[in-house]
């Protein structure tokens, strides 16, 4: 069991060297396969980090989006205004940016995870549904202070942002925030998360400090959506604040609950199934021979994400990989007969 | 064997709970020593669950004092009474659902477990030496009740008596000081509740606890407990060791209030 446990580090390790091989051929792809490919990438981070909060802890955030705005804009500012003395002093070569770009990235996170603490603290301290409200207003909020904040040039969006995300840190970043929502379920304190979600009051009752544990789950899961949105401002060079709206929250929701909720490997999964999905019914969109109406569903996701919640409900309410072992789907094994 | 004399483990004074116009506990006075085996018993809606709420800090109590081994706990938040030494179980069963039997008892743990978040990322020797260690004892107690074989079944495909048992080895896990149960012999059949009486009568022993005991079957409160409390509309209306309370005329004119003297209620 202890050498099973231990290989999670080494899957880590594997998948960050992958990541770094197929970086190196990342040349010979085609610009816009690549860019979807990332997509996959920054998706998976918000839909397994996002899980944390609304699948392993049972809490329903709404508002994943806005924590991904504000590392994206926090680390765009960062590292397009605020950065050129540090790549100077450096020496301005690959190592420089190396260390600007994880810089900015993880400032982008820390202020995402502060405006979780600010936002998580006082509503997850009431039982029910109010973080569902809050985070939904926090996301308007955020977008609306964006369109009024001259530095980052308001409502017409920032632009100009250093390209500076490849597959290897989107890969690269994609692991490690699999890795650290996998490691930390998987340990006696971790376990303290599904307590929250499957009973409040007999979670108390065992010693365990549900609120605590609901703002830090909260906590952790703002600083990777932060960190997506670092790399994903990093990648496009262009962001506007109509970028991280509700419908982006609702599709990384619906990533969580297509996966099943708790459960890491299916949500991963999602992600990939759904950043490509979004991608092909773009071209759907443009095929002239379709009939305009369904050329209109296509062009429109959320009646897409509508109708795939509403699929799912009614076919598999426990989420396409819920209740398989493979995919962490909980124990599965059978009722030893009595003895 | 009574808790008067020196300091009590639990004591409350005067502990009066309302729910709006209702008076859930009136003026409650009740004492328990370290090593007692108490029971609480009193027709449906008396207010012995209440009285669990108060002492695990669900509730505040309106007004009156909770003293635990010396300390005030009135109104502390209930993870704050389960690290001082208060664990319980709950009349509807509270399993954590989602959970295997392991899982159930290895959350407890989480009291006094020393790893946080950031080992657990890190995941040094010294993390898996604890989580080594808090396998075996999750083991041992699970083994001790007999539910070791169904250690990674989910909590919810145990049999209802199981589950019951395995709430109370969930209760056991934080190392009480004081047990509270409530109604642990609802809904078994007569086999299961013989081996509860011998049960209580074993954890109290083997952990050297005190434990309060809400049931309402009468043969196995009257086995089982040295003190009996009886509540009736949040009043006490009798005190006194099993002899006596079945003889008591206050009491037997609740129980007559309901169903026969004796009445073995199934709520
Ligand atoms: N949260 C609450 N809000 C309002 N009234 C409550 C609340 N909890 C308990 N009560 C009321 O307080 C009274 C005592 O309830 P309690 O559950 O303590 O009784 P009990 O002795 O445990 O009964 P039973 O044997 O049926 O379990 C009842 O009238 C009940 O309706
Ligand atoms: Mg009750």
């Amino acid at each position: 069991m202890n050498a099973y446990l231990r290989s999670k580090k080494l899957w880590l390790l594997a998948a960050v060297v992958l990541s770094a091989v197929l970086s190196r051929f990342s040349g010979s792809i085609n610009g816009y396969y690549l860019q979807v490919l990332i997509f996959i990438a920054i998706n998976i981070i918000l839909a397994v980090s996002l899980n944390l909060i609304n699948g392993y802890t049972g809490q329903f955030s709404l508002g994943h989006a806005g924590f991904m705005a504000i590392g994206a804009y926090v680390s765009a500012y960062l590292s397009k205004d605020k950065s050129a003395g540090v790549l100077h002093a450096l020496g301005g070569g690959e190592f420089a940016i190396v260390v600007v770009f994880v810089g900015v990235l993880i400032a982008g996170g820390l202020a995402a995870a502060l405006a979780g603490l600010l936002v998580g603290v006082p509503s997850l301290r009431l039982r029910g549904d109010y973080l569902a409200i809050v985070t939904l207003g926090f996301g308007e909020i955020i977008r609306v202070v964006i369109q009024n904040t001259d530095a980052v040039n308001g409502a017409s969006g920032y632009s100009g942002v250093p390209s500076y995300t490849t597959l290897f840190w989107a890969y690269a970043l994609a692991a490690l925030t699999i890795y650290i929502v996998v490691s930390l379920i998987d340990s006696t304190y971790g376990r303290g998360f599904l307590t929250v979600r499957d009973d409040e009051v007999a979670a108390e009752a065992m010693g365990i400090d549900t609120t605590r544990r609901k703002v830090v789950a909260f906590v952790t899961g703002s600083f990777f959506a932060g960190l997506a949105g670092g790399l994903f401002a990093h990648e496009t060079t262009y962001i506007n604040p109509a970028g991280f709206d509700f419908q982006k929250s609702i599709e990384i929701v619906v990533m969580v609950i297509l996966g099943g909720m708790g459960n890491t490997a299916g949500v991963a999964f999602a992600a990939v199934l759904l950043t490509t999905l979004g991608e092909y019914l773009r071209f759907v969109a443009k095929y002239e021979w379709l009939p305009d109406w369904l050329r209109r569903i296509a062009d429109n996701r959320t009646i897409i994400y509508a109708l795939v919640l509403i699929a799912l409900m009614l076919l598999r309410p426990q989420g396409l990989f819920g209740g398989i072992r493979a995919f962490g789907g909980g124990p599965a094994r059978q009722l030893p007969k009595k003895a | 064997m009574e808790a008067n004399g020196q300091s009590a483990l639990l004591d409350l004074q005067r502990c009066t709970v309302r729910f709006g116009g209702l008076t859930a506990v009136s003026e409650l006075d009740m004492r328990i020593g370290a090593h007692d085996l108490v029971g609480l018993i009193g027709p449906n809606g008396a207010g012995k669950t209440t009285v669990f709420n108060i002492v695990t800090g669900v509730y505040k109590p309106t007004t009156g004092s909770i003293t635990f081994a010396g300390e005030r706990i009135a109104g502390l938040r209930p993870h704050r009474i389960a690290h001082k030494g208060i664990a319980r179980t709950f009349q509807n069963i509270r399993l954590f659902a989602s959970l295997s039997v392991f899982d159930n008892v290895r959350a407890a743990f989480n009291l006094r477990c020393k790893h946080t978040f950031v080992h657990a990322l890190l995941r040094l020797p010294a993390f898996y030496k604890e989580e080594r260690e808090i396998d075996a004892q999750v083991m041992e107690l699970l083994d001790i009740f007999d539910l070791g074989r169904f250690r990674d079944v989910p909590c919810k495909s145990l049999s209802y008596g199981d589950q019951r048992r395995l709430e109370i080895v969930r209760a056991l896990a934080t190392r009480p000081k004081l047990l509270l149960l409530d109604e642990p012999a609802a809904g078994m059949n007569p086999i299961e509740k013989e081996g509860l009486t011998k049960l209580i009568r074993f954890i109290k022993d083997k952990f050297d606890i005190a434990v309060l005991l809400v049931e309402h079957d009468m043969k196995l409160v009257m086995g089982v407990c040295e003190r009996i409390y009886v509540l009736d509309h949040g009043t006490k209306i009798a005190e006194g060791d099993p002899e006596a309370i079945t003889r008591n005329p206050k009491v037997i004119e609740a129980y007559l209030g309901e169903e026969p003297a004796e009445a073995e209620t199934d709520a």
